[in-house]
């Protein structure tokens, strides 16, 4: 029992229509651990959560959840685990106690442990001084901690959490980042989905990118970033001339060009001697190159290698740039 | 089913909102008494009736009225339900239809009752005098009861089929011109005559006259099981509808 697996999830596709949602995704997650479902708005994350809390059938595949199969044994599923969906949980008109000791009631508490494990999970929570105000009245992140907790009433073993901190700021990210470290410390297995890289990185012990319904890379997070030289290598060209003469020596080693800024990068093991030795052979004459940075490579390296395009969170705020004009 | 032993804190639930929106309260509560003011003192010198009284007339036609209603307000309720995250942990929880639903037709019963009374109150201030004795009372009670919980039910399908609240709430519009045309407020006879077929044999009518015969103590002969079988026929279509959107909506 133990061996098994909380999720173990093999070849789900889901269709709505004529449009191909999941094509095919594989998911194991070990119990107690935190893995990351990463990618960008439509690659499928939320069906996938969707078909494994039991909200939506699989067209094909099949999926246990903490050793119950999500199909057949819908009602066994169901009374393990727990999904935090994008979209608030709790009701806007009650108290954030009233919402908790609502699900303590609709779990079947008694009405006194109900009240206990309410005033116990608002306390844990930060929210034991807002326990009497009306959840209209709070703010997002606070919002969004009453709605994990409120997943929580239940002790759950396994925990979905669909993008547990869009649209949050900084700090409430952050809170929220320590809360899921808290619950992982504890034993309670979190598959989450995220945008952020940062998030799956900081978070997860294991990271699978979906893009398209598909599964294009899983791993650890150093895994994934050693699928792809540890280092960048990024240059900058003299002038437009050196950038060419650069841009030919590299070849197709170069995997970074931005001709407006007279950029280029190459991925490298990131050694001083390798570096050098790069440098001397591409310029030997030791002007085109104006100036250099080594960075360690990041998931969104290995995002944009494996899906041949940015990552989502990057790409948003490229968007976001654009609109702005800046 | 193991779900509907949480029925009565989906009740508690629906009813906890309901009565923390305040315009709809208000409007459920107001809106019937306004409509029996206007028709006992702006429309009621107009109108003939067998009633010694118009009030004594009018009060089951506002009853009725008040309680369709109310009762169609559900719709907006399930329809909100459905639209948001709720429905979604609900039912990772193993709550689903039954539960939820049953929930807001009790707590629908409850709430209309409740604004059945003041109907009552109300029509007491302005002379409404029944002469019913205390069997005739209950029975009054028991089919109002039957047709809120009818069309509590009627109209919880009808919000799982709306796609948002909005939608739904274009229902309580249709709902509540129902009973018009029906004996209501003006006796049948007075309507023009493609009206009558309608209004004579439309499920409001029965359980308008029967309330009025009851209150009034007159004969009211087969209405009551005719007013129960339209209650029972509705309330069982909207069940196996309901079961059937449901599952649609969840899929």
């Amino acid at each position: 029992m133990t061996d098994e697996p909380a999720v173990d999830a093999t070849g789900l596709r889901k269709s709505y229509g004529a449009v191909t949602v999941l094509e095919g995704v594989d998911v194991q997650v070990a119990e107690g651990s935190v893995f990351a479902l990463l990618g960008p708005n439509g690659a499928g994350k939320t069906t996938t959560v969707r078909i494994l809390s039991t909200l939506t059938p699989p067209d094909a595949g099949t999926a246990r959840v903490a050793g119950f199969d999500v199909v057949r044994q819908r009602r066994r599923v169901r009374r393990a685990i727990s999904l935090t969906g994008q979209h608030a949980a709790v009701d806007e008109l009650q108290t954030g106690e009233e919402n908790l000791r609502m699900m303590g009631r609709l779990h079947r508490l008694p009405r006194a442990r109900a009240r206990a494990r309410a005033a116990e999970l608002l306390e844990r929570f930060d929210l034991a001084e807002a326990r009497g105000r009306r959840v209209a009245t709070y703010s997002g992140g606070m919002r969004r901690r009453l709605d994990l907790a409120a997943g929580l009433v239940g002790t759950p073993s396994v925990l979905f959490l669909d993008e547990p901190t869009t649209g949050l700021d900084p700090r409430s990210r952050r809170a929220m980042w320590d809360v899921v470290t808290g619950l992982a410390d504890e034993g309670v297995t979190v598959l989450l989905t995220t945008q952020y890289l940062e998030e799956a990185d900081r978070l997860a012990d294991r990271i699978a990118l979906l893009d398209a319904g598909r599964i294009v890379a899983e791993g650890t997070a150093a895994q994934l970033k050693s699928r792809i030289p540890g280092h960048r290598l990024d240059l900058t060209a003299a002038d437009p001339g050196a950038y060419d003469d650069l841009r030919r020596a590299l070849g197709a080693r170069a995997d970074h060009h931005d001709p407006a800024r007279l950029a280029l990068g190459v991925a490298t093991g990131g050694s001083a001697a390798e570096i050098r030795a790069l440098l001397d052979e591409i310029d030997p004459g030791r002007s085109a190159v104006r100036g250099f940075t080594v960075n360690e490579t990041t998931l969104d390296d290995v995002f944009l290698a494996l899906t041949g395009q940015a990552a989502p969170a990057a790409r948003a705020t490229s968007r976001e740039s654009e609109a702005t004009g800046v | 089913m193991s779900e509907l032993a949480v029925w009565p804190v989906m009740a508690a639930r629906t009813l906890r909102l309901t009565f923390r929106n305040l315009e709809a309260l208000l409007i459920t509560l107001l809106l019937p008494v306004m409509l029996m003011l206007l028709f006992v003192y702006l429309f009621g010198g107009a109108i003939e009736t067998d009633a010694p009284e118009y009030v004594t007339y009018a009060v089951p036609g506002v009853l009725i009225l008040c309680a369709s209603y109310g009762a169609s307000m559900t719709a907006v309720g399930v329809a909100d339900d459905m639209s948001k995250g709720i429905i979604d942990r609900f039912r990772s929880m193993d709550i689903g239809g039954p539960a939820l639903l049953s929930g807001h037709v009790t707590a629908s019963a409850l709430r209309n009752l409740g604004s059945i009374t003041a109907v009552f109150a109300v029509a007491f201030l302005i002379g409404f005098r029944p002469s019913a004795g205390l069997p005739a009372w209950l029975g009054t009670v028991g089919v109002l009861l039957a047709f809120i919980v009818a069309i509590s039910a009627l109209s919880a399908a009808v919000g799982l089929l709306a796609r948002s609240p909005e939608a739904a709430s274009g229902f309580t519009f249709f709902v509540l011109f129902l009973p018009y045309p029906s004996s209501a407020f003006v006796p049948v006879d007075t309507m023009p005559d493609w009206l009558h077929g309608f209004a004579r044999n439309q499920p409001a009518t029965p359980v308008i006259e029967t309330v009025r015969g009851l209150l009034l103590d007159q004969p009211v002969g087969t209405r009551p099981w005719t007013a129960l079988a339209w209650c029972a026929g509705i309330l069982a279509v909207s069940v196996a509808l309901s079961g059937i959107l449901f599952r649609r909506r969840t899929r």
